[in-house]
């Protein structure tokens, strides 16, 4: 048993609302710059659809994540062999065209117009070539389209059927999916980099690219099948979601978690077992579910806690695990699920499922809906969160309609909860702790970080009077 | 299985050194501090944000997460926020601040020419606008550039010039003023509004011209709009929402819907397309557009067949007895066929009642026990008693007001009452067919003036209405499937909605209602209230509501939200913001009617019977919209201004001013300036735009605006009609470019500021000092500088504090001392005005007799003192230490005032020691000291002073708060909570959300209605004309009536849709949208939304340029083809900019235009009544509002892009 720590967040997709504001809080924060214009670390897309950048799932394309092979798993990009012949010319990697040309306006022109026939309006200019430009595409083009026989209908995940009920009126559905960097046990990024500059911390598990080490290869740019590596023209380094270590380290929660307004957002410890990880990487698709969750450890077990304590995980570290919603979530309540886990990267970020209003079919329905009435198809869902095996899914969000009914019962004048309880695979209890987590949790905790000192690790003495003088460069007062 | 080793690529790092690098990052989050503030216009989410600064720069915001918790079950507030809130830091430095003072180039010039001349700027000014050449230089080339810097000395100089130019010769009415929703930066809002009542100006109103003013909620509730905070969504066991979408438009509040949906609460979403919030609920019913008033008729006739007939709920006929209309009487008319509901019984009907004091507004009921006629307590007869005795029976109880006895109001006669056939009318199907449906209903005999008449109670005339029949005879459906109104089946050809949907919703909706004792509610929003009958549509769901007990409840109840505000604290802010700390009365238009007749669009359509069904139009003496608002400005019912052709500082300064003015109005001599708006007197002049986009995202028919108000170029396309006139003169020509001075004050440069002539640099919602308000919750809290105001921009307080001063230098030279001003008032809600008019008397026509208060407006002399507005500006003044109030309650001031004093420090000002209100961060003290909202101590009192009138103890209301107070220095700390107060009507309490009426339902205190009780009827005589005593459905307007499509030219003809404007997702109204934040998350420019295959017909793709068009004007963009868009509908979101690359229009030659391009205004002259119960004048309370959404465009692919 190999014991860490790991930074987890869920995300509840069945309150998210689609408001983006996750987005634009870590852009103000993280990419409001130059070189950095068209990354965004979080970005929520709308399913169906094809997200940012485009087709990103689509691995035939882009090679990304890991294969199983005879000998264990690979790099669809290739061994470090076929990665270096290519290693001046790309084929795998995004284009400009698969994200988007970021644009500006000529703002200025408004109010600096001279007087003219017509009245002034400020037009697009693209901020890589600086002249006029067509707006042709963006990073969340398709949002809240739904049914679109020119977008949304690329959507790799989509079968035949789906395809059809999309574009009907009728049938039309919809969901939003924020994504962020998945901070995976087993990231592919890590793995590609010639230059060693992409590392997982030690005490957190936030996979980080050392900026000073970064060579521009862009290899994590390919292998990432999230597509959540940029690389920064300005900089000449690939960049990407930092989880907001600076926040994280003080116990404060990520931008994107703090500002969501729709509360999807959790964030806590899990203690996993690096052993079993990669003992459980090559299972077939439909047990990888399964096999990940045995990876993950109960952190309010004796054992592992003594276990934990002998991998240098210290009681701050502990208390949050014992106390950590994202274990609550994955493996006490079984509501989370990660995504794509066929790409067999092992993501630290875990989605609840939606639900959706129930099918043109199902209009008259009496009480609250159950899951087969709903209108996203179950084989989409499954698709996304448990590499296509529909029962996960189906089981989430029976759960989910159990704690309504319950609660429904309880709250408005009923006296059916037990009959709930009966024919529920939830307890009692599971149903109470549900219902807390989604609906009456504080900020305290839905987000449960342990604070990071590093006193042990640096010489506080001497910093405490030096920190925070410390700039980049040689020059620095920093040795 | 497989295993593997552990890969070597498994980079775990812990070493410092290697990890050194990582202070990159940990550089970047860091600040110098954090500001606590918001977003100050527009938006009533009103969220309390963190504002990082950092080297004097503002870096980025992000929400606030302390606020108090409401406490119970209630899931927490915070994070309150959203995108676009979270990229108003992109405001502050981009390259289209406005940084300095602008003025257009051309007027400079003719201004130091003139002040090379004159050396008087009045003079100066005169000179540029008495000269056509010179005044047409300028107007003409409004909207086309050519802005140079200037400098503030200068242009201030130039506004006080016109400013007092236009006093002088014209009068004070002429310079109006416009800024929206004061909520969310009152005391920005106060500034400008305080200048422009001290010197006499308008100010213009913004809740109706949106119209976001839901009319129904004064027709049933008195009230301008009372909702629950976002949190009581949570208590809700059944929730329907209805043309709002939640998740878009309130995103800081749409987690209280999820999370009451995982507490259990069952949410149907009715909407046309899939919206977002569509796809948050259990079900979702694709009812067609603008149809949800037919889906309501439907659930009302189940829910009165199922819970009222079939089985008796007593929950429901206790609150039906006790807090509605439904026990009341009505007087049956008799008319060529049967009998028709008429006017309430009132004590004036009845010998022994008449000689009661204000018998005519005293309402009947009938004892179920003794069969007696009985006068509730509670009428609005009792609220203004002025007899001792008729004193403290303002107040909701079984008792009958003249004899004292208790009595018990029968909702029905069905039991052994007589019956008589009642014809009820209907408005769908084939016009030349239609025939009204004669129906038994259960009345009464009782003598009125020693004649024999029928009264029904409202209760048994309503289950006429709704076609359920109890075993009566007539015309009623047999059955839900009868197709005959208002069955489900009846519905279901109108919406689109299978009958047993209906039947199943309403079910629910009234069985929870039963099961929670009212915990039923309905969240509706601008997709129901844009449409011409609105008011209808929203008075079928609130019947629902009130059927089911579910008002005045937590967790039920109507939740309208659009654009709806709170300024919590009312009282001290409108003292301060209408300047009636100094003198009364301000002038308050309602900005519908005065745009409407304004900017010339009723010289563009026929008789509003065009387009307004009514069973027979030839009782109405007026036809056309123009005629009405003449009229509704004669009789005294809403506002106008100018008032008269006359300046009316000169007819103030007349011998028996008010009387002569009454003679010559009755001889003809004078008209109202509303019968000729088009004469040169007439016009406004001078416009003041604040905290607003008045010119586009306001302006409905803004191509009108360009031609008539502005004179700009333009895209108008109609033509002027023939018309049939009444008292309107339509003899001059119409004029384009009426205004001579727009002075826009803008942080950005948008569409308003672009037409503008003056430009005045803005400190953003960063740079000032503020307080925010709103409905969506029950706290208080600050804006607050971050930044200094960068470059030359000031909050709006010290803007027109230095115009002040400048206009009070000025004025010095040119006023003598102080001059008189009369004032035309209309007849005021919440005084006695509203118990004036019990019948429709017009004395223009001989009717009766012209008598100011009575017949017509009020008629005020008040004193203005132009050399003092300066100086009284700064102070508070003496009038605010005596008695504030609102919503017709007011207390004792004195301790406050004198409080104030030491917290603010004192200043002499017009010769008295006043609490000095220099500073933004005072004025914000000022009103939370003075208000019960903000002072337990004020709470108290205020409620006493509520008890003396009514006889109730509201103590229990008050306790435990009477030592809280807050303060500017509080709020910065924490957001704080206010307390419950008798201007509302709603009780706030630990672990209880704010929620409306619940002061009414649980203390017994009266609606501010006519009954003191909800009305289901409403018995105006102009709601009997038109068919709308009882909520009726009716068609939407037909497009072939409207004028707007059917001259279109066969080359400009494309696909014909539905237009719509619902509210975005990526601005709130035109904020935001030029964003460049929000522009990248979108589609990069104006769009307009349509379905995939009617683009597809048309030969149309996603993301092609098209011209929109109509005769009202052209819109340029780009397409969005979806799915989820119902056939036959499209939408431009609320609301875009002409500046964002925005090509020419290949039709007009033109810049494209805006959203609000394609609209113009459609008046409904049943919300011009007054004089007459609730349906009496408040700002923002009632008057027509600008309704839109029954409009059609034509949508064609554009051949050549040019720019």
């Amino acid at each position: 048993m190999d014991i860490k720590a790991q930074l987890s967040m869920i995300l509840n997709l069945d309150k998210c609302i689609g408001c983006h504001t996750c987005t634009v809080t870590c852009k103000n924060m993280w990419t409001n710059r130059k070189g950095a214009e068209y990354m965004w670390w979080n970005n929520v897309e709308t399913k169906p659809g094809t997200g940012f950048p485009k087709k990103w799932e689509d691995q035939d394309k882009y090679k990304g994540g890991w294969d199983v092979t005879s000998d264990g798993l690979r790099l669809r990009l290739g061994g470090k062999f076929g990665m270096l012949a290519k290693i001046f010319y790309n084929p795998d990697q995004p284009k400009m065209e698969n994200y988007y040309e970021p644009w500006t306006y000529e703002y200025e022109h408004l109010i600096d117009a001279a007087e003219s026939k017509t009245q002034p309006t400020a037009r697009a200019i693209s901020q890589v070539t600086g002249k006029h430009m067509e707006i042709k595409s963006g990073p969340n083009w398709d949002d809240d389209l739904g049914g679109s026989d020119k977008y949304a209908s690329a959507d790799p995940n989509l079968s035949e059927e789906e395809q059809r009920l999309m574009m009907e009126f009728e049938s039309v559905f919809m969901f939003h999916l924020p994504r962020l960097c998945n901070h995976c046990s087993n990231p592919a990024c890590v793995a590609s980099c010639p230059s060693g500059a992409i590392y997982k911390r030690e005490d957190d598990g936030v996979v980080l690219i050392d900026q000073e080490k970064c060579k521009s290869w862009r290899y994590c740019v390919s292998a990432c099948p999230y597509k959540k590596v940029y690389y920064n023209w300005n900089t000449s380094k690939s960049e990407k979601c930092i989880f907001c270590y600076p926040r994280i380290e003080n116990g404060q929660p990520t931008i994107c978690s703090q500002s969501c307004a729709g509360k999807i957002r959790s964030i806590g410890v899990l203690l996993v077992d690096m052993d079993r990880f990669a003992e459980v990487m090559t299972v077939a698709d439909a047990d990888l579910m399964e096999a990940y969750e045995s990876c993950i450890l109960d952190p309010n077990d004796k054992d592992v806690i003594r276990q934990a304590k002998k991998a240098g995980i210290n009681d701050e570290w502990l208390k949050a695990a014992s106390k950590s919603p994202a274990y609550a979530y994955i493996k006490e309540l079984g509501l989370a699920l990660p995504l794509h886990p066929e790409y067999r990267t092992f993501p630290s970020v875990f989605y609840v499922p939606p639900l959706s209003p129930v099918t043109a079919g199902a209009e008259a329905h009496a009480g609250l809906p159950d899951s087969d009435m709903m209108k996203i198809p179950l084989t989409l869902l499954a698709k996304l969160f448990s590499a296509g095996n529909t029962e996960p899914v189906r089981e989430i969000q029976n759960k989910l309609t159990d704690v309504r009914k319950y609660m429904r019962e309880k709250r408005f004048g009923g006296d059916g909860a037990e009959k709930v309880l009966k024919d529920s695979a939830f307890s009692e209890e599971q149903i109470e702790k549900a219902y807390h987590l989604i609906t009456q949790a504080s900020l305290n905790e839905r987000m449960v970080i342990p604070l990071s000192s590093h006193a042990e690790s640096k010489d506080p003495y001497k910093r405490q009077g030096e920190v925070g003088f410390g700039v980049r460069g040689k020059k620095s007062w920093r040795q | 299985m497989k295993t593997i080793k552990k890969p070597e690529w498994f980079q775990l790092i812990e070493s410092n050194k290697e990890r050194n690098w990582e202070e990159l990052y940990r550089n970047r989050w860091q600040h110098d501090k954090i500001v606590r503030s918001t977003h100050g216009v527009n938006c009533t989410g009103s969220c309390s944000w963190n504002v990082y600064v950092k080297d004097g720069l503002v870096t980025g915001e992000i929400q606030a997460t302390d606020y108090p918790q409401i406490g119970g079950d209630i899931p927490r507030l915070e994070p309150r926020g959203c995108a676009r809130g979270a990229s108003f830091s992109w405001y502050l430095y981009n390259p289209m601040r406005v940084k300095y003072p602008y003025i257009r180039g051309i007027l400079l010039d003719l201004w130091e020419n003139a002040k090379k001349k004159n050396s008087d700027p009045v003079a100066a000014w005169a000179s540029i606008v008495e000269n056509k050449n010179n005044r047409n230089a300028y107007v003409k080339s409004r909207g086309k550039g050519g802005f140079r810097r200037a400098d503030r000395e200068v242009v201030n100089e130039i506004i006080a010039a016109s400013n007092i130019y236009t006093i002088k010769k014209y009068g004070p009415d002429r310079i109006i003023g416009f800024s929206p929703i004061p909520a969310m930066s009152q005391v920005s809002y106060a500034a400008g509004s305080r200048y422009l009542n001290l010197i006499g100006g308008v100010v213009m109103s913004f809740y109706d011209w949106y119209c976001d003013l839901p009319s129904a909620s004064p027709q049933v509730w008195g009230e301008q709009t009372d909702v629950c905070e976002s949190a009581d969504w949570y208590n809700s066991g059944y929730t329907v929402v209805m043309g709002s979408n939640v998740s878009v438009t309130r995103t800081p509040d749409a987690h209280y819907l999820k999370e009451s949906k995982h507490g259990g609460t069952k949410v149907v979403v009715l909407s046309p397309d899939f919206s977002t919030v569509s796809n948050t609920a259990d079900l979702w019913v694709p009812v067609k557009k603008g149809e949800d008033g037919a889906f309501w008729m439907a659930v009302n006739h189940v829910i009165l067949s199922e819970f009222y007939h079939k089985r008796k709920i007593p929950y429901f006929e206790e609150y039906a007895r006790k807090f509605t209309d439904l026990p009341c009487l009505v007087v049956l008319e008799k008319d060529s066929t049967g009998f028709r509901g008429g006017k309430f019984l009132r004590a004036s009907d009845v010998a022994e009642s008449a000689s009661e004091e204000r018998a005519e507004w005293k309402t009947a009921v009938l004892d179920e026990k003794s069969g007696e006629i009985m006068f509730p307590k509670g009428s609005m007869g009792y609220r203004w008693a002025e007899k001792s005795t008729d004193k403290q029976k303002w107040r909701l109880e079984h008792i009958c007001g003249v004899t004292g006895r208790e009595f018990s109001p029968a909702l029905s006669m069905l039991e052994g009452g007589e019956r008589v056939h009642v014809s009820f009318d209907v408005f769908y199907g084939d016009k030349s067919t239609r025939k009204a449906v004669l129906r038994e209903v259960p009345v009464k005999e009782v003598m009125i003036n020693g004649e024999k008449r029928y009264a029904a109670t409202v209760f048994d005339l309503l289950n006429g209405q709704l076609g359920v029949g109890r075993g009566l005879g007539g015309d009623y459906p047999e059955s839900y499937k009868d197709t005959e109104s208002y069955t489900p089946a009846w519905q279901e050809g109108i919406t689109g909605v299978k009958a047993e949907t209906v039947i199943q919703v309403a079910k629910e909706f009234a069985g929870n209602a039963e099961k929670t004792n009212g915990k039923s509610m309905i969240i509706i929003g601008a997709g129901v209230n844009h449409w011409f009958h609105s008011d209808l549509m929203y008075r079928s769901a609130i019947m629902g509501l009130l059927l089911t007990g579910s008002v005045g409840v937590n967790g039920g109840g109507l939740a309208h939200y659009v654009g709806q505000e709170k300024v919590a604290m009312i009282s001290s802010w409108a003292s301060i913001a209408m300047a009636a700390d100094w003198q009364k009365p301000p002038r308050l238009q309602n900005t519908p009617s005065f745009w409407y007749m304004h900017s010339d669009q009723w010289r563009y359509e026929k008789s509003v019977f065009e387009y307004f069904d009514v069973p027979d139009k030839t009782k109405f003496q007026e036809s056309h919209n123009a005629d009405f608002s003449a009229k509704a400005v004669r009789l005294g019912w809403l506002p106008f201004y100018p008032s008269f052709r006359e300046n009316p500082l000169t007819l103030a300064m007349r011998k028996d001013p008010v009387q002569s003015l009454v003679a010559k109005l009755k001889s003809g001599e004078m008209n109202f300036a509303v019968e000729e708006p088009d004469r040169t007197e007439n016009h406004p002049r001078v416009w003041f735009i604040w905290r607003a986009n008045a010119l586009s995202s306001s302006a409905k028919g803004h191509e009108y605006f360009m031609k008539h108000v502005l004179g700009a170029s333009n895209g108008l396309e109609a033509r002027e009609v023939k018309k049939d006139l009444r008292t309107v003169s339509d003899k001059e020509p119409a004029p384009e470019g009426k205004i001579d001075l727009v002075v826009d004050i803008n942080f950005r440069m948008d569409t308003s500021a672009m037409y503008s002539d003056i430009i005045l640099p803005a400190a953003t919602w960063y740079e000032k000092d503020d307080l925010n308000t709103t409905d969506m919750h029950s706290f208080v809290h600050p804006l607050q500088k971050a930044v200094p105001p960068l470059w030359e921009s000031a909050s709006d307080w010290d803007t027109f504090k230095g115009i002040a001063e400048k206009f009070s230098d000025l004025s010095a030279l040119h006023f003598d001392g102080p001059v008189k001003d009369l004032v035309s008032v209309p007849l005021m809600h919440d005084t006695p005005d509203e118990v004036t008019q019990t019948s429709v008397k017009d004395w223009k026509y001989g009717e009766t007799e012209p008598v100011p208060g009575k017949t017509m407006p009020k008629f005020v002399i008040t004193e203005r003192d132009y050399g003092m507005i300066y100086e009284k500006f700064v102070a508070l003044g003496p009038n605010a230490g005596k008695q504030l109030g609102a919503h017709g309650v007011s207390w004792d001031s004195s301790e406050e005032y004198s409080e104030l004093m030491s917290i603010n420090g004192k200043i002499t000002a017009a010769g008295e020691d006043c609490p000095s209100i220099k500073e933004a961060s005072q004025a914000v003290n000022a009103i939370l000291h003075m208000a019960p909202e903000g002072n337990g101590k004020v709470a108290e009192r205020s409620f006493k002073a509520l008890g003396a009138n009514t006889g109730i103890d509201f103590s229990p209301l008050t306790k435990g708060s009477e030592k809280n107070n807050m303060s500017m220095e509080d709020i910065v700390i924490q957001p704080r909570r206010i307390h419950t107060s008798p201007c509302w009507s709603g009780i706030i309490d630990k672990g209880r959300p704010y929620a409306p009426y619940t002061i009414n339902t649980e203390f017994g205190l009266p609606w501010r209605t006519m009954t003191g009780r909800q009305h289901f009827y409403l018995d105006h005589e102009w709601y009997q004309m038109a068919g709308e005593a009882l909520p009726v459905y009716k068609e939407n307007l037909a497009e072939d009536s409207l004028n707007e499509t059917e001259e279109i030219d066969e080359t400009a003809k494309g696909l014909k849709l539905n237009y719509h404007t619902p509210h975005g997702k990526w601005h709130i109204h035109s904020t935001y949208y030029d964003n460049l934040r929000m522009l990248t998350l979108s589609r990069g420019g104006q769009v307009i939304w349509l379905n995939n295959k009617d683009a597809e017909g048309h030969g149309i793709e996603d993301n092609d340029w098209v011209e929109v068009n109509n005769l009202n004007g052209t819109v340029v963009c780009r397409t969005v083809v979806s799915v989820r868009i119902p056939r036959g509908v499209c939408y431009i979101y609320h609301a875009t900019e002409r500046t964002i690359n925005v090509p020419l229009s290949e039709r007009t030659k033109e810049r494209g235009g805006n959203h609000n391009s394609l609209t113009r205004v459609r008046l409904k002259p049943l919300a011009m009544v007054g004089g007459y119960g609730q349906f009496s004048y408040y700002f923002n309370y009632w008057g027509p509002i600008g309704v839109n959404r029954d409009t059609y465009v034509f949508v064609k692919k554009l051949n050549k892009v040019e720019f």
